[in-house]
């Protein structure tokens, strides 16, 4: 258990900037590095089986920004996601080829713990899953399997996490309600309150208001501008006007066809500044997609 | 379809059909059916009551056996009651660990390997066993050996009991979706913690009721005890050793007698088995509602 050195270092890193990342200059490259690179994803390419889902994916992810992975269904986007907490590692017969750097360290590498690794990397879902325990026990989950046994100690970091997630105050009466009392939005923000536990360096969104209502999807876009200061935020999401409105940069994925096998394998395209994707893209497809010219 | 009563008004009336004739006859039949289920056990109930009812009194529930052809005043089921009781309680406390942790490595470790599904599959077979041969089982490999006893009724009915309780547990943790699972793997949680904080208590008020169901099957067994336990008149508190008596192994003794007390004494057994069962029952019921408090 050297786990948590480890964690506490990397959380201490993150208590530090609080400094809003300086405006990047447009680049002439996606891939040209701007402040601290969170991940490094290197040629990565995902099969389930033989099939190959995604070919050959190359990007970097910045430190404090947020960074929206775009694209038509089937392209790959949250498979690549998953990639960046090896959470596709719990689906049988997954396979990784290239490699993920992570703060300069591989996270396909032998030694590498999934479990350290999603210490810090904590991820909100599409679907609202909140644990069928009270809504403090849904928070103090992350703390807890974490060593945190101090009662105190606990009542403090819910109400920090739940008030980040922007719910401490229509919770506060009902902590020791079931966490599936509340509404579909709630959820939601339980289920952010509940990653920010833990203090996670970056937080993995995989469409998380595509369930939700105009009113809920804007608390939690505004939650996520709130948060971005503290944490690094990657979110997939099907809806071009969240990316636009909520992130920093794009990477547009796009789905090929292999015509001799007729299977379809998701690519990335384009991976800009969200300016430049969604205003003046390089490719095609991407201009295509952005104007609602294809699906 | 729809046939325009008037110029601008909609006929939204029923058409004529067979349709609604139809729905009603097969809620009849439904009605019927469930009615002929509850005729047997509404028979059984009201026989097992009304011959064993006049009987219990405490006295019934802790006397010894008497001679058989003693009237139904004297003497009561108290060694049948004691044996069931602990024989049943020990059998419990082998076969649900056992079960819950089989089914624990099925669902949530076992995946797809040979290994589980191996176990599957017997665990399915062993459910298909009589239980008179689970009895012949234990006297083989442990009766003719260390002799008659309470716990060579525990290990048959254990045996007994394992397959159900691997099945309803396995039920219910398939039944746990894995977005639960996964939201706890994304904080950082290993296996065993997710299966421990996440799964089992997702799935502990099925587990439960299922286990007891399990409980209330193997209290009401008689075969798997014949050979096993035999049948005594006083009480037997040592489980360890020497013959015991069960409340299903005393019906099944007393029922073979022509005299009327032993009779009466048989009902009053069986009336007490079914209080147990129904005691069961209800216990089930009330853990799995404690237990649903935060599912919703």
């Amino acid at each position: 258990m050297e786990e948590p050195e480890q964690y506490a270092v990397a959380n201490r890193e993150l208590a530090e900037p609080a400094v809003q990342q300086p405006e990047v200059p447009a680049e002439p490259g996606a891939s040209a590095p701007s402040g601290t690179d969170i991940f490094d994803a290197k040629n990565v390419s995902l099969y389930y089986g033989s099939f190959r889902a995604v070919t050959d994916v190359s990007l970097s992810i910045h430190e404090h920004e947020i960074t929206a992975f775009i694209g038509p269904s089937g392209c790959g986007k949250t498979t690549v996601l998953r990639t960046l907490n090896r959470m596709n590692d719990l689906v049988a017969g997954a396979r990784v080829e290239g490699d993920v750097y992570y703060r300069g360290a591989s996270l396909y590498a032998k030694d590498v713990s999934p479990i350290a690794v999603r210490r810090r990397i904590g991820m909100v879902f599409q679907k609202p899953n909140p644990f069928p325990k009270s809504i403090r026990d849904n928070v103090a989950y992350g703390p807890r399997i974490n060593g945190e046994h101090n009662k105190a100690k606990l009542d403090e970091i819910v109400e920090r996490s739940l008030r980040q997630a922007a719910l401490w105050d229509e919770v506060k009466d009902r902590l020791g309600k079931s966490g599936l009392s509340l509404s579909g939005g709630q959820q939601q923000r339980l289920c952010i309150a509940r990653t920010l536990a833990v203090e996670p360096d970056v937080v993995l969104m995989d469409e998380p208001c595509s369930a939700l209502d105009p009113i809920a999807t804007g608390a939690i876009e505004d939650l996520m501008q709130e948060i971005k200061s503290k944490y690094t935020i990657v979110i997939v999401t099907h809806n071009m006007q969240q990316a636009t409105r909520v992130s920093d940069r794009t990477a547009f994925f796009s789905v090929l066809i292999n015509p001799d096998s007729d299977t379809r394998t998701g690519v990335l395209v384009e991976y800009d500044r969200t300016e430049k994707i969604f205003q003046d893209p390089n490719d095609s497809r991407t201009r295509a997609y952005v104007t609602g010219r294809m699906g | 379809m729809a046939v325009s009563a008037g110029p601008d008004t909609v006929d939204l009336r029923e058409p004529r059909s067979w349709r609604r004739t139809k729905s009603q006859l097969v809620t009849a039949a439904m009605v019927g059916a469930f009615v002929l289920v509850i005729i047997p056990l509404g028979f059984v109930l009201f026989t097992v009551i009304s011959k064993g009812a006049s009987i219990i009194s405490w006295q019934f529930l802790t006397a010894a056996i008497p001679p058989n052809v003693l009237p139904a005043s004297v003497g009561g089921m108290g060694p049948a009651v004691v044996g069931t009781l602990e024989i049943t309680a020990f059998a419990t406390l082998m076969a649900v660990p056992l079960g819950v942790l089989g089914a624990i490595y099925l669902n949530e470790y076992g995946g797809n390997r040979p290994l589980a599904r191996l176990i599957g599959f017997f665990s399915d077979v062993m459910t298909g066993v009589p239980s008179i041969v689970m009895g012949l089982f234990i006297f083989t490999i442990w009766v003719l050996h260390f002799g008659y006893s309470g716990l060579a009724g525990s290990f048959a009915l254990a045996c007994l009991m394992l397959p159900i309780v691997i099945r309803s547990t396995y039920e219910m943790l398939r039944l746990v979706p894995d977005a639960l699972r996964e939201g706890s793997y994304a904080l950082g949680a290993s296996k065993a913690r997710v299966t421990v904080t996440v799964v089992l208590p997702a799935a502990i008020g099925g587990i439960v009721s299922g286990a007891l169901l399990a409980v209330a099957r193997a209290a009401g067994e008689t075969a798997p005890l014949l050979f096993t336990i035999l049948t005594v008149t006083t009480v037997n508190r040592n489980l360890f050793s020497g013959p015991n008596t069960s409340l299903p192994s005393q019906i099944f003794a007393n029922a073979t007698q022509p005299y009327a007390g032993a009779q009466a004494r048989g009902w009053g057994a069986a009336l007490t088995l079914i209080a147990i069962a129904f005691i069961l029952m209800i216990v089930a019921r009330f853990i799995t509602a404690r237990f649903a408090r935060f599912q919703r």
